[in-house]
């Protein structure tokens, strides 16, 4: 495979298109308990991410509202496909594995297993300047859940 | 107008063309961001470390009248290019401390230094400071803050939907409130030429300051700084086959003799007491600390390569390189070009916005062709806010660049909506 096809992966294309999760905003009426802006400066792509806990199951729900590359807004739908099988503590397990990965520069081999689509990030390690691109929806997500396990904390 | 072999002679004097990139020769299509450099200019600097480095203005040794000589000697052939005196041209890091050098002067000014000779520098609330919609952040965020220091108002010139500034309201805009108008000669991005002489006339008539960013004028069109009759210039080394860390301010002899220094210390000063200092006279009061002495060097080299090749040649051979791009461009289906759409009046610095595929991806595919583009705002949002982007991809030509390499860029360009499956 090329390092062309090594980054943008059919996978990842198919979530750029996809974006699971790109959603009016929660909102005023049903108050959002996280939420998050991002920007990545170089480029100017930014995202807002708002995340709640699902009283009934305890998972989480995820919403977001972005502009930005292939890169970054497929790792935002991957994430949110993801997220939202998890608690919060889920979702910071498995953001530090994916921000694990993201600096790996190629070397690591994902875990697919418990990264599902995002495993497919993996080639993205190998360009340095494309790393952001894929952390910055997850950045935003996890201070949103940050955010809830605050107010849990309260 | 350069021909096809001077362009290749061109090209072997400078090391970096040797190089491949994703296994195919470099096409190197981003000069608005910084030049190459040629061998003349490597060598001037490590000539310089080699065999005449010592401190500047100070020591009676030779090696320190050699390094002196050598340095006065760039200010000179930079000044001379540019059309100024020796004495109207300061050593700066880049153009952004250029800038900022004029903007933290008229707030100095504005706080009561420099005495009644500056007092023509002082801002206030009632006082407008103009600028344009296209800037880049080099030259609006220093005005910015020099608005916010001093409580004057800003206001800028818009751009029209052509990619030039809309100077329907120009009076209006540049009234009489207005102290300074900057603005630059040649858009980064859209690569626009601005009607200077225009913009200096309704400047002077209302007696407001001219600040030109001349950072992409300089590299590409012959400059007459004093025929433009603008009090104040910036401009970079690096984007003109320099080193990086040189850039200079110019100012009209008589307005930098009043402006107030920014940076203070060493090597700017008559006399100190422990209550003051007396400064020199420009263009040492602007020049404080230890200078960047062997890239000053280098800067010279680099516009006597620049003399050399000729400006006018150069500036024509770039006419012809963006006609290449702005046509070429036309022919891709959705890809819109940002900016003038005829080749008059511009240079060969050439943005789009490629529906439905960011500009970052843009890069990432003509990068594995071995095409070296900007991408991002370029250091100018608001400019892009204006056409309603947040990014486009930046293809910018200089005297080294082949028709071919032109070429590459418009084939990659027009596969990148199928790979990104934009066109479906
Ligand atoms: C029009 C313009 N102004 C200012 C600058 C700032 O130059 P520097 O970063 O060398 O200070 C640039 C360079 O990007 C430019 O293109």
């Amino acid at each position: 495979m090329s390092g062309l096809d090594q980054l943008y992966q059919q996978l990842i294309l198919d979530h750029a298109k996809r974006r699971t999760g790109n959603m009016p905003l929660l909102g005023a009426a049903e108050p959002p308990v996280g939420a998050s802006h991002q920007i990545n400066p170089t480029c100017g792509d930014e995202i807002t991410v708002e995340a709640r806990r699902d009283p009934a199951t305890g998972r989480l729900l995820v919403r977001w509202d972005g502009e930005g590359c292939s890169i970054s807004m497929a790792s935002a739908s991957a994430m949110t496909e993801l997220a939202e099988e998890c608690d919060p503590e889920g979702f910071n397990a498995l953001e530090a594995r994916f921000h694990e990965l993201m600096h790996s520069r190629g070397q690591a081999q994902p875990d697919e297993e418990a990264l599902g689509d995002a495993a497919a990030f993996a080639g993205v390690s190998k360009f340095p300047a494309r790393v952001k691109c894929a952390l910055l929806a997850w950045m935003a997500l996890k201070d949103a859940v940050y955010q809830i396990e605050g107010a849990d904390r309260a | 107008m350069l021909s096809a072999a001077q362009v290749a002679r061109i090209r072997n004097d400078f090391p970096v063309f040797d190089r491949e990139v994703a296994g195919t020769p470099l096409a190197y299509l981003d000069s608005g961001a910084t030049a190459q450099k040629p061998a003349t200019v490597i060598d001037a600097e490590q000539d310089f470390y080699a065999q005449r480095n010592a401190a500047v203005h100070r020591g009676a040794h030779t090696l320190a009248v050699e390094a002196t000589e050598a340095f006065e000697g760039a200010r000179a052939a930079v000044a001379a290019f540019v059309g100024a005196d020796p004495d109207e041209l300061c050593w700066t890091k880049n153009a952004t401390e250029a800038l900022n050098v004029v903007a933290y002067g008229l707030a100095n000014a504005s706080a009561g230094l420099g005495g009644a000779e500056a007092a023509r520098f002082a801002l206030g609330p009632g006082d407008t400071i103009v600028v344009t919609e296209m800037e880049h952040h080099a030259n609006l965020v220093p005005w910015q803050q020099l608005a916010a220091r001093t409580g004057a108002g800003l206001r800028w010139i818009p751009l029209g939907e052509d990619g030039r500034l809309d100077l329907t309201d120009l009076d209006d805009i540049v009234d009489e409130h207005a102290k300074v108008l900057a603005f630059s000669h040649v858009s980064n991005v859209l690569g626009t030429i601005n009607p200077v002489g225009a913009l200096v006339e309704r400047a002077r008539r209302v007696g407001a300051l001219t600040v030109l960013d001349a950072c992409q004028s300089a590299p590409h069109l012959p400059l007459d700084l004093h025929g433009l009759g603008v009090d104040f210039a910036a401009f970079s080394g690096h984007k003109m086959l320099a080193p990086t860390g040189i850039g200079a301010l110019y100012g009209r002899a008589e307005l930098l003799a009043a402006l107030p220094p920014v940076l203070t210390g060493g090597s700017m000063i008559t006399t100190v007491t422990m209550e003051g200092a007396q400064f020199m006279a420009p263009p040492q009061r602007f020049e404080a600390g230890t200078q960047p002495v062997a890239q000053a060097v280098g800067f010279g080299a680099a516009v006597d390569y620049l003399r050399h090749i000729g400006m006018a040649a150069i500036a024509d051979r770039e006419e012809a390189l963006a006609q290449r791009l702005v046509e070429g461009v036309a022919r891709i289906p959705g890809v819109r070009l940002l900016g003038p759409a005829d080749a008059a009046d511009r240079i060969a610095s050439v943005a789009v916005d490629v529906q439905g595929v960011h500009a970052h991806d843009v890069g990432q595919y003509l990068d594995a062709q071995g095409v070296a583009v900007r991408v991002g705002h370029h250091c100018a949002q608001p400019l892009h806010r204006r056409y309603g982007v947040t990014a486009s991809t930046r293809a910018s030509a200089y005297l080294y660049t082949t028709d071919e390499e032109c070429e590459r860029f418009l084939a990659a360009l027009a596969e990148v909506r199928g790979f990104f499956g934009a066109d479906s």
